[in-house]
């Protein structure tokens, strides 16, 4: 199997996050970059899948320089290549990333592609199925188990209230879920080996993508209204507070 | 000219969901700035007696794809309903729920139209000629309004941001679109639905138990949660000590909710779970630790033992409800 991961570099999720003076985007000074959360998950599936059936496994990402962390720590878990698309600082939406993946994607020959269902920085949930669209093939979001046999791909997805077991023709695309796998570690001589591995960079401008203008612009960001410290609710045994809070929710907040 | 704005609704056990009348009910506000027609998407088999009840939250038109293979709402098969309804009604602006099959459609759709798409949106308007949307970003850190150049607008709305008000006066007239639906790729084997439980995302009351419950028996969340008639949640910890199922997660890592009342029993207050919980209207925060971070995020908060305050708050509500 020839599988394909999509991966992208994000804020930790503990990160204190702030606007910059133009408020168009975020401080990025002092946030530690991680590879996002559901990608790792995606890595870990792949290097799983490629345990089980052999094939290779490659990693792609988009994004300026630094994202060749979040790359190596995917070879460093095993990954076999690495690929790095740079924008060159020319802003695209989801959607023109999308655009840009699926034209590199189309030059390879992928039994598989592997991404997170959503980055936890844009929380745009729209890269994985429209790089589907865009190549044409099926897809499977929010996958918690997949099977992979005879050129077919069953996966449980979860839904609102549910589950679904879906069945598909390879190649396909899915995305992960958490409940899918726990993600590895790199081991010390996989993080010495990635150190060596090369990371092979394409300019945006010679992939032959031409994603155009992007159509989603950020014009002001903001942070939303946070609560205070909350009232507590005082009194001497649990009944009491019981009967006090109650009373609160009834009469001061409305909401029981 | 595309004009208008399409309203795609989605339904569960032969009835609308609340999303989708949430979903209506803001077109037919945006549609007071950018103009009309209202028209309401209805996909499903055996849908049209669904179509009265779109026609209540005011949509002017109705447009039914009424088909065998959508009975499952499979992402595929809904997508290519979904895309040859737009290209029927022509809008200006696409609406959906920002649900997990609304998203998978609204991404698809996005790419396969070439058109803008603001995901998850909690507030919606028309500036001028463009369509304007807020949305949460980094796990509901930052708010960010986002313009959308391009046609169709495609807005994906997170439930419960939205108010669902009922409209009079709309004609709500009923047409059937032949859809046809042979690019289907995905075949169904099984489908399992929790059955009596609420969906955290639509749920008004959410009761969460992390860490602090010790263990896997919730039971006493879930008798507090069942007073009140609501859901229970879990923090991510629960979750991965292996009490809860994932879907009970609420977090960044897991499910957004926006209930009117959440009250969180022996959860700490991490930033990863306020990201889940922010946008509820009132938090109530259960916690023996004075200092637990949480206290400094909700509008009441009681330091005790969960398990004398939680049964005593159950006992207290019941005798409210009589
Ligand atoms: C990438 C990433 C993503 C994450 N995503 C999420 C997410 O989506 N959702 C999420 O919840 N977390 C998430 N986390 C984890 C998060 O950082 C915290 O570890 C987690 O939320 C802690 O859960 P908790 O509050 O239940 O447990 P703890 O932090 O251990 O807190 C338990 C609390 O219970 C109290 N307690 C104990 N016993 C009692 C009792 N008898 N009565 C009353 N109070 C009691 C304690 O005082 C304590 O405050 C994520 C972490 C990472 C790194």
């Amino acid at each position: 199997m020839e599988i394909a991961v999509l991966l992208k570099q994000v804020p930790a999720t503990e990160s204190m996050i702030e606007i910059s003076d133009d408020g168009s985007a975020i401080k990025t000074e002092g946030i530690n970059w991680v590879m996002n959360p559901y990608d790792e998950m995606a890595v870990e599936e792949a290097l799983q899948i490629r345990a089980d059936t052999g094939g290779t496994v490659t990693v792609f990402s988009l994004g300026p320089e630094k994202v060749a962390e979040a790359l190596r720590t995917a070879l460093a878990m095993g990954a076999d290549t690495a690929v790095r698309i740079d924008p060159k600082g020319k802003p695209l939406d989801g959607l023109a990333v999308a655009k840009v993946l699926a034209g590199e994607l189309k030059k390879g020959a992928f039994d598989l592609i592997v991404g997170g269902h959503r980055a936890v920085d844009d929380d745009n949930f729209q890269v994985g199925p429209a790089v589907a669209e865009l190549m044409s093939i099926p897809h499977i979001s929010m996958v918690i188990k997949q099977d992979v046999a005879d050129g077919r791909i069953r996966c449980t997805r979860t839904i609102d209230g549910g589950t679904l077991v879906l069945e598909t023709t390879l190649p396909a695309l899915i995305t992960t879920q958490r409940g899918l796998n726990e993600p590895r570690y790199a081991s010390l001589p996989g993080i010495m080996k990635a150190k060596k591995k090369p990371i092979d960079t394409r300019p945006l401008s010679e992939t032959g993508t031409d994603p155009g203008a992007p159509m989603v612009q950020i014009l002001a960001m903001r942070l939303p209204p946070q609560r205070k410290g909350g009232r507590i609710i005082e009194g001497d045994r649990a009944g009491d507070k019981a009967v006090a809070l109650v009373k609160a929710l009834r009469e001061e907040a409305k909401v029981i | 000219m595309p004009q208008g704005i399409l309203a795609v609704t989605e339904q569960a056990d032969s009835a609308l969901k609340n999303i989708s009348f949430e979903v209506i009910s803001t077109g037919k506000k945006l549609a007071e700035t950018t103009g009309g027609p209202l028209t309401a998407a209805i996909l499903g088999a055996g849908v049209d007696a669904m179509a009265s009840q779109a026609a209540e939250y005011g949509a002017d038109r109705i447009l039914l794809a009424d088909h065998e293979g959508l009975k499952d709402g499979l992402a595929d098969a809904c997508i290519q309903a979904v895309a040859q309804l737009v290209a029927s009604a022509d809008p200006a602006v696409v609406l959906i729920g920002a649900t997990s099959l609304g998203k998978d459609i609204a991404a698809r759709l996005s790419a396969r139209l070439n058109a803008p798409l603001a995901m998850d949106c909690v507030a919606v308007r028309a500036d001028g000629d463009r369509i304007v949307a807020t949305r949460p970003m980094y796990g509901g850190k930052v708010l960010a309004d986002v313009s959308l150049n391009g046609s169709p607008a495609i807005v994906a709305i997170r439930p419960r941001a939205m108010e669902a008000v009922a409209a009079q006066g709309a004609a709500g007239e009923v047409e059937t679109v032949a859809v046809s639906l042979d690019g289907s790729t995905l075949s169904l084997v099984e489908k399992h639905m929790e059955t009596g439980k609420i969906e955290l995302t639509e749920a008004d009351v959410v009761v969460t138990g992390g860490r602090g419950m010790g263990g896997d028996d919730f039971a006493v969340v879930e008798a507090l949660a069942k007073a009140l008639g609501g859901a229970v949640g879990a923090s991510r910890s629960a979750v991965d000590e292996g009490w809860r199922p994932v879907s009970d997660q609420v977090g960044q890592t897991g499910k957004v909710v926006a209930p009117n009342l959440y009250i969180a029993c022996g959860v700490s207050g991490a930033i990863q779970h306020l990201a889940g919980m922010a946008s509820s209207r009132v938090v109530v925060a259960i916690n023996k630790d004075p200092e637990a971070p949480i206290f400094s995020k909700c509008d009441f908060g009681i330091v005790g033992d969960l398990f004398d305050l939680v049964p005593a708050l159950t006992a207290e509500i019941e005798k409210l409800k009589g």
